[in-house]
Order: structure tokens, then C-alpha cells, then sequence
């Protein structure tokens, strides 16, 4: 159900190109040369953000020698990654279980802190802590396979932030907040782009191409 | 506060000063240890004042006068604040228009940007004599802004080339001031050498600011300095 719902708001973006949106595409988005590279360490490897409506905004492939996926497939992987990325988010075998705890947490809460007001007669609403929320689901969040690590950073505002890696590199989520902040300062501070729209800022190329051969070459 | 209470009986007309001349104007609005704002905000409202400027324009020459536009009355009233800051001895106004320049590259930027211009040039051409340039290898406003393709012209540091503007006219130095992005378009020429192909590379923002003053400028200049 899902599915389908974000490719059609991804469809939105690329009509003429998605007549059909074929799901049977190859699982690895970016697949080594084997015969060369088997030995050879990659560092981060390849770079791709997906706005909220699951259209891809933004792909970039860092290093030599990395087989390219054509430019229609990388609008489907990236809608396909949305909707799986919806779907994990809903799975969840405790569900029942944890939303019960949280009730009944709350309900303690809120039964000590109105007692707590009255005992103290200051009348002026609830003494006690605020209520929390629980965390939203977060969804997939790493993929890992032979080949590559994939890991997802999710903003608050549901752009997805994909960085694939190779299985040996460290400190990920490191490189992904840095790569967050760049787009912070460089796309989202450009008078000139457009929320939910393909991101073209030169200045962000600039840095992230900087930051990333900065940490492939520090390996 | 207590020498800003008035004096009985010497009820003064005017400003009062304080004791030791230091009248409000000479402190700064944020007294916090380091005087300093957030880029990140002056980024969104900057950019944001991009934004209105580039409504409904039929031209990037009709955006970039609505930047300057925009910049110039800050410039008018900085000139008074700059001078008003200066020790006592050197509070005139400049005169001529290489200490109006100085002024600019020094006082001026210091208070924006925090640092001085990078470069001060007359124009090299005989024909150009009025045009003077001021050099900036990375314009605090154009930080995080990535101009598209098909604007390549616009330098959004036209706000501040207004701000120049405004200090050139408030000082009675009418002037027409513009920026221009040197950092990529101009194909390197074997004459300008390898120095400013490196320029370039280590500097892809640099703007220069070209200060053209009117013909009356000149006129008075080349009569103050006979005399």
C-alpha cells in the first residue's frame, strides 16, 4: 500500500521517466569491480538523499571504478527505499505491549503529580514533570551485506539521508552528521533552491567532496 | 547609570555626555563577552531577504539594484557611527578619495566582517581613472550561497556593494558601486599569470567591489590637489 503511494509522489518529480515502475532491480545499488577492488578499501562510497514524498534529490558516488546504476533505476531504488523505510518503521512485535507500558506509566504520572499540586495548594496546574512522548519509530536504519553497509539517517522532517559504506568503515554516524550539517549550511541556507526539489548547490559539492576524500585518504 | 541622572539646577539642553565621553553610540548593542551574531542567522535572513529582492524581476541587473538598494541606507548610517567611534583627533570626514577607500576597506569592514578587505586597486586602465576596486576573497554574505547556472552574473554581495555605496555618498563622494565574482568565469589570460590562476583556485567567491565615482569627484580631486 504504501508502496505504491510513494512512488506515485515520487513520480511526481520524474513523470516522463517512470512509465513503469519496475521493482525487479538489482538489490546492490553500487557493486564493486570485484576482480580489482576485493582488497582494496573504499571508504564511503556513495551518497544518496531522498526527500519526504520519496523522491531522490540528490546521488553522488565518491571514488573511481564503481559501477553506475542508470539515472531512471536510482529514482526507483530511491522510492523503493521509501516505502520499505515506511513499512519498517510500522513493524514492531511489541507494539501492544510497550504502548500498555506507556499508559500505564503516564497515568502513574499524571496520578502523582496532581496529588503532589494539592498537597502543595499552589493551584496552578500540574506540578509534576510534562508528559513524555514516546519516540517516533525510527524504521531501517542500517543495511549491511557483504559488499557494503548502508546506513539511514532520518531528519525530522522525514528527508532521508542514505550513505553507503564499505563493512570495515568506522564512525559512520559521524560522517553522517557531518554530512547533515553540510546540507544544513549549504542547501538549506541557498536563497536559490527549492524545498523537496533536486538539490544543485555547487558549494555543497564542493564540501562534501572535500569532507569525504578527507576521510577515505585518512584510512 | 547613576552619571546619566540629571544635574539639579544645570538642566542642559541637548546630549547629556558622560563623565568619561563615552556616550552610548561608542558601545556596541551586544554586550556579550565576544560582540559577536550568529552567522547561521544572518544566512536565513540574508537569504531570505534574497528571496523578496528576486520577486517578480524582469532582469539579475533588476536584482542585483534591489539588493543594493536594500544595503545602501545601512551605509549612509554606518558612515555616521564609524566617524563618530574614531578618536576625537581623526573624526573628520574623509576628504579625498583615497582615505574615503581606506575608510572603507579598514573601519567598514572591520565592523561588518570582522577583518579588513583583502585588496584596495586602482583601475589599471588610463581611459578608467575613476574606477577603483575593492577586493574580497570569501564576502561573509555569499557563505553558503551557491549561485545557479543560469544566474552566473549575479554576485549576491550587491548588498553590500550597496552598503559602499551609501558610505560614498553620505561622505558626498557620489558614487555607482558594483560586485562582480572573479573566481571562475574569467578564463585565466597569459598575461595575468600564475598567481592569479592560483587565486582562483584557493578563492572561488572572490568578489570584487567596483567603486566607480561620478565625473564631479574627479574634478574637485585633481583641483584639490593642485591647490
Amino acid at each position: 500500500m504504501r508502496l505504491t503511494a510513494s512512488i506515485r509522489g515520487k513520480s511526481v518529480i520524474c513523470e516522463k521517466k517512470i512509465t513503469k515502475p519496475s521493482l525487479a532491480i538489482s538489490p546492490l545499488p553500487i557493486c564493486l569491480n570485484t576482480e580489482d577492488t576485493n582488497n582494496i578499501r573504499r571508504g564511503v562510497i556513495a551518497l544518496l538523499i531522498i526527500n519526504k514524498a520519496g523522491g531522490l534529490i540528490y546521488n553522488r558516488t565518491f571514488g573511481e571504478g564503481l559501477n553506475q546504476l542508470n539515472s531512471n533505476d536510482y529514482l526507483v531504488l530511491a522510492g523503493t527505499f521509501h516505502g520499505v523505510h515506511a513499512i519498517t518503521a510500522r513493524l514492531n512485535p511489541l507494539r501492544e505491549h510497550q504502548a500498555a507500558h506507556y499508559y500505564a506509566q503516564q497515568q502513574q504520572q499524571h496520578h502523582h503529580s496532581a496529588s503532589g499540586s494539592i498537597g502543595a495548594g499552589s493551584g496552578g496546574g500540574q506540578g509534576g514533570p510534562l508528559p513524555s512522548r514516546p519516540e517516533p519509530p525510527s524504521g531501517l536504519e542500517v543495511m549491511e551485506t557483504e559488499n557494503f553497509r548502508l546506513q539511514c539517517f532520518n531528519t525530522q522532517t522525514g528527508t532521508k539521508f542514505l550513505l553507503f559504506t564499505d563493512t570495515m568503515q568506522a564512525n559512520v554516524d559521524v560522517a553522517m552528521r557531518k554530512v547533515y550539517e553540510l546540507y544544513a549550511d549549504y542547501v538549506m541556507k541557498n536563497p536559490f533552491y527549492q524545498l523537496e526539489m533536486p538539490v544543485r548547490c555547487d558549494m555543497f559539492d564542493r564540501k562534501l567532496n572535500s569532507y569525504i576524500r578527507e576521510i577515505n585518504n585518512s584510512r | 547609570m547613576s552619571n546619566m541622572t540629571p544635574v539639579k539646577g544645570k538642566e542642559q539642553p541637548g546630549l547629556r555626555y558622560p563623565s568619561n565621553g563615552k556616550t552610548i553610540y561608542h558601545r556596541p548593542l551586544n554586550r556579550a563577552k565576544t560582540s559577536e551574531l550568529s552567522q547561521a542567522s544572518f544566512a536565513y535572513l540574508f537569504s531570505e531577504m534574497v528571496g523578496y529582492a528576486s520577486k517578480r524581476i524582469v532582469s539579475i541587473q533588476d536584482l542585483e539594484k534591489r539588493l543594493n538598494t536594500q544595503g545602501h541606507p545601512i551605509g549612509l548610517k554606518l558612515l555616521d557611527l564609524l566617524l563618530h567611534r574614531e578618536p576625537a583627533r581623526t573624526q573628520t570626514r574623509p576628504l579625498t578619495i583615497i582615505t574615503l577607500l581606506h575608510l572603507i576597506k579598514q573601519q567598514l569592514w572591520t565592523h561588518l566582517f570582522g577583518r579588513a578587505a583583502d585588496g584596495l586597486e586602482k583601475s589599471s586602465d588610463p581611459t578608467r581613472p575613476d574606477e577603483y576596486m575593492i577586493i574580497d576573497n570569501e564576502p561573509l554574505v555569499n557563505r553558503y550561497i551557491s549561485v545557479p547556472r543560469d544566474m552566473s552574473q549575479l554576485n549576491c554581495a550587491a548588498f553590500v556593494a550597496g552598503i559602499i555605496e551609501g558610505v560614498c555618498d553620505g561622505s558626498a563622494f557620489p558614487a555607482r558601486v558594483t560586485a562582480h565574482s572573479v573566481g571562475k568565469q574569467q578564463a585565466a589570460p597569459a598575461a595575468e599569470g600564475e598567481e592569479g590562476g592560483e587565486g582562483k583556485e584557493m578563492w572561488p567567491g572572490r568578489t570584487v567591489f567596483l567603486v566607480k565615482f561620478l565625473p564631479e569627484v574627479l574634478e574637485r580631486e585633481s583641483f584639490l590637489a593642485k591647490g
